[in-house]
């Protein structure tokens, strides 16, 4: 029997019996398109807890100076200024530290401010626009410094929210900060307070401009080194790149003997692990569940098909089929089946990745991998199932399959 | 009337083993001509089926020779005695066996689609004419009437131009109009030179055939011919 009238053979034996056929599409397709939905909804919820947590500053690493060591006597941490803005250069080089993705200097010190209506004593740090990436902050309103006001030294500050409302101010007033005015720039995102320090209580201005008027000191030497990853998975190797470069380019060889410090955020960090982790397993089982069901049910529409069709079989051997030839149309007849369900699931699972982000607000993220997989599982699935029985029915002696009732 | 293209010698036909084997058909031998027409008369449980599945070509003896068309048949493969069952033999089962999704010509198109035949339509047409139900093409089983879908059996047993129709009680489901029917095309068929096979338990259905054989227990006895 040549390949074509297999082929025709198989969809009619299809075509003619249309409520079980359309039976089993169903079951592939609400099986691949539950798969894609699970999956999608899932790994939004993953991207976005990863994201609420990585706004935590998961991916922060935080360069202090380390102790210094004269004869013997330790300064403790942070007492030398051994960091540079060579240091910050180098950072930023990408070739070098790839997994570095900001580098933001820091100095800082308390001061004054007075508004037109009040005063208020707080930090003010001296950076570059990556503080924000490196603090894993956002401004609510009006803008943050930029690298022209670094470069042009501009009397510009940046407030934390709790600081601007103790002022009474808003962007475009003007402030004194240790008697030097200062323009209200933009007003940061509160971020509800962290451990430590408060992150709203405090005012931020151009690097070179807290150098100038606020901190004194050299113009090379920074008091911390701020670096963010370029995600909480990459903080390790970053930490690792951050720490051979500055080495080296202290010229240290004993990592023992390093006159800085890097931490990070570790406890954070494994939180996140741990919750991205759960996620992961939560949805791969029920997406596993919603495949099984899928399955089971296309292996009991096939199983019925081959048994009610035993006498047919019985009938196409008495005239001249060959056991290789209803295999053949019974692997079309499955493949077919599984093939159509299986378009027809990402179809569904495509269009409900529309509707219910419209209809229900919950983010789905569709990726081609739980696509893939899903299709070739059911298909996988209908073939097995499907040509197990007509592999055994086609060995049937075609009496016995004929005499079947 | 020249070469035999049945030739059966001492078969046997034992289904189960030990003290449950059962002999369907005991040293059975039997010789049929080109263009004869046979009937096997015996009554249920006598063996006559098992002897037409020997025949058929759709099982194969335990013991014995059987050369159909010059072939030996008795010791083939599946796949080789499917391709003697598609080329030379036409059956007619009293099941009727019809495919209730597929109208009638699709019926009878059904062993021309194991052979690669081409005007397969045409060809399941004609044969539908020959049986006298050339008006009948589009219907499925389930319009036609028992007679009628018997008729469809015999236009696909016809179809592939076989050596021998081999009918097995091809009147048990039908009343004695359309029974007559039946076995008034088979005649005609006999009468344009096909061999004919009939089993039968009904001695009346027997008369009409040139040899009759009975059986009884497994034993196959030629009565004499009529």
């Amino acid at each position: 029997m040549s390949v074509l009238r297999t082929f025709e053979t198989g969809l009619r034996g299809l075509l003619g019996h249309r409520l079980r056929s359309i039976l089993t599409t169903l079951g592939i397709l609400f099986g691949v398109a539950a798969v894609i939905c699970t999956v999608g909804i899932g790994q939004a919820s993953a991207q976005s807890v990863a994201a609420r947590i990585a706004a935590l500053g998961t991916n922060l690493l935080t360069v202090t100076p380390g102790s210094t060591v004269s004869g013997g006597v330790s300064g403790g941490a942070g007492s030398a200024a051994t960091l540079t803005t060579a240091d910050v250069t180098g950072l930023q080089n990408k070739s070098d530290a790839p997994d570095v993705q900001a580098v933001a200097p820091l100095v800082q010190a308390t001061a004054s401010m007075v508004s037109t209506t009040s005063n208020w004593r707080t930090t003010v740090q001296g950076s570059t626009p990556d503080w924000l990436t490196t603090n894993a902050r956002s401004v609510a309103t009006g803008s943050f410094i930029t690298q022209s006001d670094a470069n042009q030294r501009a009397q510009v500050i940046v407030l934390g929210a709790t600081t601007a409302q103790s002022l009474g101010v808003s962007v475009g007033d003007s402030i004194t900060v240790s008697r030097i005015p200062f323009t209200v720039i933009g007003i940061l995102q509160s971020t509800g307070g962290q451990a430590f320090t408060n992150g709203d209580d405090l005012g931020v201005v151009p690097i070179t401009t807290a150098q100038d008027v606020l901190t004194g000191g050299s113009p090379n030497s920074v008091q911390r080194i701020l670096l963010s990853a370029t995600s909480s998975d990459t903080v390790g190797s970053a930490y690792q790149e951050a720490d051979q470069l500055l080495l080296n380019t202290h010229g240290i060889t004993n990592p023992a003997r390093a006159d800085f410090t890097i931490t990070s955020q570790s406890t954070l960090q494994s939180t996140a692990q741990s919750v991205t982790g759960t996620l992961t397993i939560l949805l791969a089982s029920v997406a596993a569940i919603a495949l099984l069901v899928g399955g089971i049910g296309v292996m009991n529409i096939m199983l019925v098909s081959v048994t009610e069709r035993t006498q047919e079989i019985g009938l196409r051997k008495a005239l001249g089929a060959t056991p290789g030839d209803l295999l053949r149309q019974f692997l079309i007849e499955a493949a077919t089946l599984s093939f159509v369900g299986g378009l027809l699931g990402v179809g569904a699972g495509l269009l409900a990745g529309i509707l219910i982000p419209a209809f229900a607000g919950i983010a789905v993220a569709i990726t081609p991998a739980p696509i893939v997989i899903a299709v070739c599982v059911a298909a996988g699935v209908g073939l097995i199932f499907g040509v197990y029985p007509a592999a055994r029915a086609a060995r049937l002696a075609p009496i016995e399959a004929l005499r079947a009732e | 009337m020249t070469a035999d293209i049945i030739r059966l010698d001492n078969v046997t036909k034992v289904y189960g083993t030990g003290d449950a084997a059962v002999t369907a058909v005991a040293d059975a031998s039997l010789r049929i001509a080109e263009g004869d027409f046979v009937t096997v008369i015996g009554p249920s449980g006598s063996g006559k089926s098992t002897l037409m599945h020997i025949l058929g070509c759709l099982d194969v003896p335990t013991s014995g020779a059987y050369s159909f068309a010059g072939e030996d048949v008795a010791n083939m493969k599946e796949t080789e005695l499917a391709r003697v069952r598609n080329r030379r033999i036409g059956f007619v089962f009293q099941q009727f066996h019809l495919l209730a999704t597929m109208p009638a010509w699709r019926n009878v198109e059904l062993p021309l689609l194991y052979r690669d035949a081409a005007n397969r339509k045409e060809a399941a047409i004609n044969a539908l004419e020959q049986v006298g139900l050339g008006d009948r093409v589009r219907h499925r089983p389930n319009q036609l009437s028992g007679g009628q879908q018997q008729r469809v059996a015999i236009a696909r047993a016809l179809v592939t131009d076989p050596m021998v129709i081999l009918a097995d009680e091809p009147t048990g489901n039908l009343d004695s109009a359309s029974s007559r029917e039946v076995l008034g095309i088979l005649t005609r068929l006999h009468d344009q030179g096909r061999t004919v096979i009939l089993i039968t338990h009904d001695p009346n259905v027997a008369g009409i055939a040139r040899r009759i054989f009975s059986m009884s227990d497994g034993r196959l006895r030629e009565e004499a011919a009529a």
